[in-house]
């Protein structure tokens, strides 16, 4: 008899889990972010999470997204992938598969971005990474699309960049050997400054692995060839322990970053031993005007600090996703149909005017964007320094 | 590599080989005693460095409620420092009473007494996750940091401090095992736990004192460690306590100077490859040089053999 109670409450349990559309008031639409809420970079979560739930609220201002001739609402599930690519993978499937979303926002960087980006395009579900900036991320994925420029663009700002401000000749670099993002930018940067100085110029490109927290070996390294400057495109839990050993050891001359670097976290663990440094980014908060301006005050307002490149990505990447999902005049509620319609749609949006810059996506799915160099000032503030277009 | 890239790594091989030379001497020294394999040590240091985080921003008066006066820096870091010994020996003690001494009471096998040491590792650096989130947290500068150059070799004075700590600590250690009746207790139970107890000994009153002195040491490397690398977050002490952990083998568990030889042997290996070969090779070639250590001399390089299991 009791067996029997539990198998009918099972029963109901099954049924109540199959049919979340029936017990939910108005329809809404599902947008997964597959994003590091804990692990090496918790503050690049956190920012996406922020940027979303203000999207959630302007949404909400609005009375809804209208597609077709329908009201949606907007859901988004919050999934944490740990900044580890196996958990990127797992998120990835759990958010299409059991979530059922129409399309995801994330993984940010590359290390996830690129074997998530895998599973988007096997399981047909768009992606757009807001931040991931290696190439490989998009490459012959058709449903794969990102909110930023690339590394073979990036590489080479960084490198006509030290060659005007610092009149460098040589360079050297210290990277993470383990984790996609900064062994391919390293790579591409080497490629680039030899194209401009000749073969041989960047004299030290030297290597770690992800979680090292001791660098003096390959610094020692680095202060004995002639460099003239140090180029580390790291994530901003290794920038802080990098520039202080470095300046620790005696290293005098300036020091060059990339677009890992713009966390808001980053001065808060660095001080003053990063002021007066360069790096690349998406966008500058200081001095920012219009839409861009009128993003960072709200977000300033409610959470308290200025926002970093990554929340403002991922804004402008989920308003992609939402335009894209309007153009298609009308969800048919087939899961499947309807991923494959956003992604089309995505394809044929024309110059969206986002807060990081105008987007068009190429057929890979990149935007081609402008990357902007930022000088820390004395204040700790990223502060516009020169822009630089394709 | 010219002769002064040699004496520079040698220098920052002396601060790396300290930390590990501080933290193994922690699960020597509860090896010692107990025969147990602290597995959780690696995340006392961790806890340790955070315990010292906290007292540190506490005594700068980051917090609403503060001392009525402001102290000068370096008195802030004495004082951080005495109190986040005190406090993480307390933790240490903590663990030993909930953790391990009820299994030891009920005579379990030093098996069941490792797996709970893992798992309360395992605890602390998750509970660490969930009560402060994974946020990297800074160390403050509590030393005004300054740059020496002798004869082209660079150092500051948090390596210089950091390299006689270690030193210091190691002749406290071999004078209290050596020279103390409670180091002789401590000896006496590592050799026979029976009859040690019927001699009169109080066996849970050296425990304790075994797991006070190894937290405080590892709550000591905690803190310099934060002052040379000041990023906190709570995986810090998993991989460097287990790299701890193989150095306290090689040099022979059990034994302080084996601790102390192995951690800055481990130190010296890691630092030279990795400015020799690229750092890719760094561990397969340190871990590889450590293990033949072993197969020539399985007990460590001060140690003695003994019948044993686990």
């Amino acid at each position: 008899m009791r067996k029997r109670m539990v198998i009918r409450g099972l029963c109901l349990a099954l049924g109540l889990m199959l049919t979340p559309c029936v017990w939910a008031k108005t329809e809404s639409i599902k947008i997964g972010l597959n994003i590091p809420l804990t692990g090496d970079i918790p503050k690049v979560g956190e920012g996406s999470k922020y940027a979303a739930e203000m999207v959630k609220e302007q949404v909400k201002a609005q009375g809804g997204i209208k597609v077709g001739s329908k009201t949606y609402d907007v859901e988004f599930i919050y999934e944490d992938n740990e900044s580890k690519a196996e958990s990127a993978t797992a998120t990835a499937i759990k958010l299409i598969t059991q979530d059922m979303v129409l399309g995801i926002i994330g993984p940010q960087s590359s290390k996830q971005a690129i074997p998530a980006g895998e599973i988007n395009n096997s399981y047909r579900t768009p992606m757009i990474s807001p931040w991931s900036t290696n190439p490989q991320t998009t490459q012959d994925r058709p449903y794969v699309f990102r909110g930023c420029f690339l590394d073979a663009f990036q590489g080479p700002v960084v490198a006509n960049f030290a060659t005007q401000e610092f009149k460098a000749k040589k360079a050297a670099v210290l990277y993470d050997i383990a984790s996609d993002y900064p062994k391919g930018l390293a790579e591409f940067f080497k490629k680039a400054f030899e194209k401009l100085h000749g073969p041989g110029s960047v004299v030290a490109f030297e290597t770690f692995t992800t979680k090292d927290r001791d660098f003096s070996a390959q610094l020692t390294k680095i202060n004995r060839t002639d460099a003239d400057f140090l180029f580390t495109p790291q994530y901003y839990d290794e920038v802080p322990l990098i520039v202080k050993q470095a300046h620790e050891l005696g290293w005098k001359k300036p020091i060059m970053g990339s677009d890992s670097w713009g966390s808001a976290e980053l001065m808060n663990l660095c001080g003053d031993d990063c002021k007066g440094l360069f790096f690349t980014t998406h966008y500058a908060a200081a001095g920012a005007k219009g839409a861009t301006k009128e993003f960072i005050d709200k977000y300033k307002q409610k959470f308290r600090y200025v926002p970093d490149d990554v929340a403002a990505l991922t804004w402008d990447s989920i308003w992609l996703m939402l335009k894209a999902i309007q153009n298609t005049g009308g969800l048919t509620g087939n899961i499947d149909k309807d991923r494959d319609a956003v992604k089309d749609q995505l394809t044929k949006i024309r110059d969206f005017d986002g807060i990081t810059g105008k987007m068009t996506f190429t057929p890979e799915g990149d935007p081609s964007k402008c990357a902007v160099v930022v000088k820390i000032n004395p204040k700790g503030e990223f502060e516009f320094y020169q822009s630089v277009c394709p | 590599m010219d002769i002064q890239s040699f004496f520079q790594n040698l220098i920052n091989a002396m601060q790396w080989g300290s930390f590990y030379a501080l933290i193994a001497l922690g699960y020597t020294l509860v090896y010692g005693v107990l025969l147990l394999i602290n597995f959780a040590h690696g995340d006392i240091f961790m806890v340790g460095a955070y315990i010292g985080f906290f007292v540190a921003t506490f005594l700068l008066g980051s917090y609403a409620f503060h001392l009525p006066t402001v102290l000068p820096p370096h008195v802030v870091f004495i004082l951080t420092l005495l109190i986040t010994m005190i406090l993480t020996a307390g933790v240490g003690v903590t663990l030993e009473r909930v953790a391990y001494r009820p299994l030891r009471r009920k005579g379990a096998g030093r098996l069941y007494i490792v797996i709970t040491a893992l798992m309360a590792g395992l605890i602390l650096e998750n509970g660490n996750l969930a009560l402060l989130g994974a946020s990297r947290r800074a160390f403050p500068d509590l030393i005004e940091k300054a740059v020496y150059t002798v004869w082209g070799v660079t150092f500051t004075n948090v390596k210089i401090m950091v390299i006689l700590a270690a030193l210091g600590v190691f002749v406290l250690l071999e004078a209290i095992v050596r020279k103390t009746k409670i180091g002789m207790a401590m000896r006496a139970i590592s050799y026979d736990r029976v009859a040690v107890p019927l001699m009169g000994i109080p066996i849970d009153t050296v425990i304790v004192f075994t797991f006070i002195l190894g937290s405080s040491m590892a709550a000591l490397a905690g803190v310099l460690f934060v002052s040379a690398y000041p990023v906190l977050e709570p995986y810090m002490g998993a991989m460097i306590g287990w790299k701890a952990f193989i150095a306290a083998v090689v040099g022979g568990i059990g034994e302080i100077r084996g601790a102390f030889i192995g951690g800055f042997l481990l130190g010296f290996i890691e630092i030279f490859v990795a400015a020799v070969f690229p750092s890719t090779f760094r561990d397969l070639i340190a871990f590889g040089i450590l293990l033949l250590f072993l197969t020539f001399k399985p007990t460590g390089i001060f140690g003695v053999a003994r019948a044993q299991k686990i």
